[in-house]
């Protein structure tokens, strides 16, 4: 046991070196090509762990690995989480440095926030809309600190699942008045469309994806709490950014949300 | 070129669509240099015989509106092609494999049009003021050609691959939507395969609308009142088998299905 927790505690100072550095590290499963998904989730926690110590604040989750062309991408049959820390917030329309971020891409998405906590395992797609305080409109920023993205799913479950920064828009939603299945999004990069998508491409069902986190999350007795933002997965393919770069996603119903580099 | 060579190219394209076969494209051996106007006047000409048959005219439909399609035809323009009535299928109707060659399924809106709109300069905003109703729809379309494979010049030729068109039937008012954000999935036997929002078709699909009014204007034509028009695909096209259930789901436009047979 001591010998894994010094693997894990070595492996996820690797990541928070490249972090640091801005230098990419080589994979986790390249240098430990049998490290398994339960011990890449204790290196992510590990990590968040340490940022806590140092005063950061866990504001939310965030769902990857939610479309099908993903998963297969990388060989899984199920989406993958990680934390949302309090400085990973962007305000809308605001600007990110380009030092503070590796190789960035950018993905829109259905954030939900909780009115009730909810605790697995054994919650339901329609535990979650009943639990579902508002829906907004949000901007994923993905980053990787593993060199050129070359991850395989333990690669991204300890690096926070790619996580970078988010954006949430200003204009909410409750559960009654979108379908989510059926909500459309247009992507765009520079006044460029670069992707459209649709709400059914989470899972069939953003909601879907919540209620897996909340059965994930209770594997490690976590429970996802009231108030908490969930980023809950990409509606379209990430598109690369750049410095100079400005991405904007409309949704239906839901207005829009822009994010600079 | 004479008239009468283009009609016989239109009989040899009707030829593969009514015996249910595949035929060698126009560019292969028959015509290797036929141009983007060559291919409208084969189209005009195979237009002219369905209507001499008898065949009505339901409206006009648009192809290659996506970003993807155009850049891997190298065309900086949609295309277009006509829809008949006897293409049309009821929905939640039977769509029989053999009377077709190898057909797929993409998910649309159609525009039925309230005033006529002629171009040039037409723009989204004036085709959406004379639009009377936006309905959800199904096309299928099949190439005449071997293993889907044509130039541009032979798929405007070959009507723009059109074959069947499964309308929905919730009628409503274009101003209700952002028709660019509305999503959609198509789903064959209740998995979702394929799915997309509105901005797939040239950012707006009220856009492939008035480039269709703009195209047809440099012939002296236009979009006419009464015209129900397919905008041009907003998934891409999968290629539909014996049992399939398909089902399209529009954002406030609601669904549309239909069902493969022998």
């Amino acid at each position: 046991m001591s010998i894994v927790t010094h693997r894990i505690k070595e492996y996820a100072a690797l990541l928070a070196d490249a972090e640091k550095t801005g230098v990419g590290t080589n994979p986790l499963t390249s240098i430990d090509p049998n490290l398994s998904v339960t011990e890449a989730y204790h290196i992510q926690l590990e990590n968040i762990q340490m940022k806590v110590e140092q005063g950061l604040i866990i504001v939310g989750k965030k769902i990857g690995l939610t479309s099908l062309a993903m998963q297969k991408l990388l060989g899984v049959d199920e989406p993958d989480y990680g934390h949302l820390l309090n400085n990973m917030e962007v305000a809308n329309g605001g600007t990110i440095p380009i030092e503070k971020v590796l190789q960035p891409k950018v993905e829109a998405e259905l954030a939900f926030v909780l009115k009730k906590d909810l605790m697995g395992p054994n919650i339901t797609t329609l535990d979650v809309l009943q639990a579902t305080d508002y829906i907004v409109p949000a901007l994923e920023i993905v980053d990787s600190r593993v060199k050129d993205w070359k991850i395989k799913l333990p690669d991204t479950i300890a690096d926070n699942a790619s996580s970078g920064f988010y954006v949430l828009g200003d204009k909410k939603a409750k559960v009654d008045e979108i379908n989510l299945e059926l909500l459309g999004m247009v992507l765009s990069k520079n006044d460029e469309i670069v992707n459209t998508g649709v709400g059914a491409a989470a899972l069939g069902n953003p909601a879907t994806c919540v209620a897996w986190l909340a059965n994930k999350l209770s594997e490690f007795g976590i429970s996802l709490k009231a108030g908490e933002v969930i980023l809950s997965g990409a509606l379209s393919a990430a598109a690369d950014a750049k410095a100079g770069d400005t991405f904007s996603a409309r949704f239906a119903h839901l207005g829009q949300v822009s994010v600079h580099f | 070129m004479a008239t009468v060579e283009y009609k016989e190219i239109a009989k040899y394209l009707i030829a593969g669509e009514e015996e249910k076969r595949e035929v060698v494209k126009v560019t292969e051996n028959i015509k290797p240099d036929l141009s983007v106007e060559e291919g409208y006047l084969v189209q005009q000409e195979l237009v002219k015989i369905k209507l001499e048959e008898g065949r009505r005219i339901v409206g006009p439909k648009m192809g290659l509106t996506s970003k993807a399609k155009m850049q891997q035809m190298n065309v900086n323009e949609p295309i277009y092609g006509y829809v008949f009535d006897y293409m049309l299928i009821e929905n939640g109707g039977r769509v029989q494999l053999q009377d077709m060659i190898h057909p797929k399924v993409e998910a649309e809106i159609a525009f039925v049009i309230g005033e006529d709109i002629e171009g040039p300069n037409v723009t989204a905003a004036d085709v959406l003021s004379k639009t009377e109703y936006v309905i959800p729809a199904l096309e299928l379309i099949d190439s005449r050609y071997v293993n889907f494979q044509f130039t541009l010049p032979d798929v405007i030729a070959d009507n723009a691959s059109t074959s069947r068109v499964v309308f929905g039937t919730s009628f409503q008012k274009p101003d209700k939507f952002d028709l660019d954000l509305v999503g959609v999935t198509l789903s064959i036997n209740g998995v979702i395969k394929e799915l997309g929002a509105g901005a797939a078709v040239l950012g707006h699909p009220a856009e492939a609308i008035a480039m269709l009014a703009n195209m047809l204007s440099r012939k002296g034509e236009k979009v006419r009142k009464g015209d129900v028009i397919l905008s041009g695909a907003i998934t891409s096209a999968i290629l539909l088998e014996k049992g399939d259930v398909v089902t399209g789901r529009f954002d406030g436009l609601g669904e549309v299905s239909f069902v493969v047979t022998d």
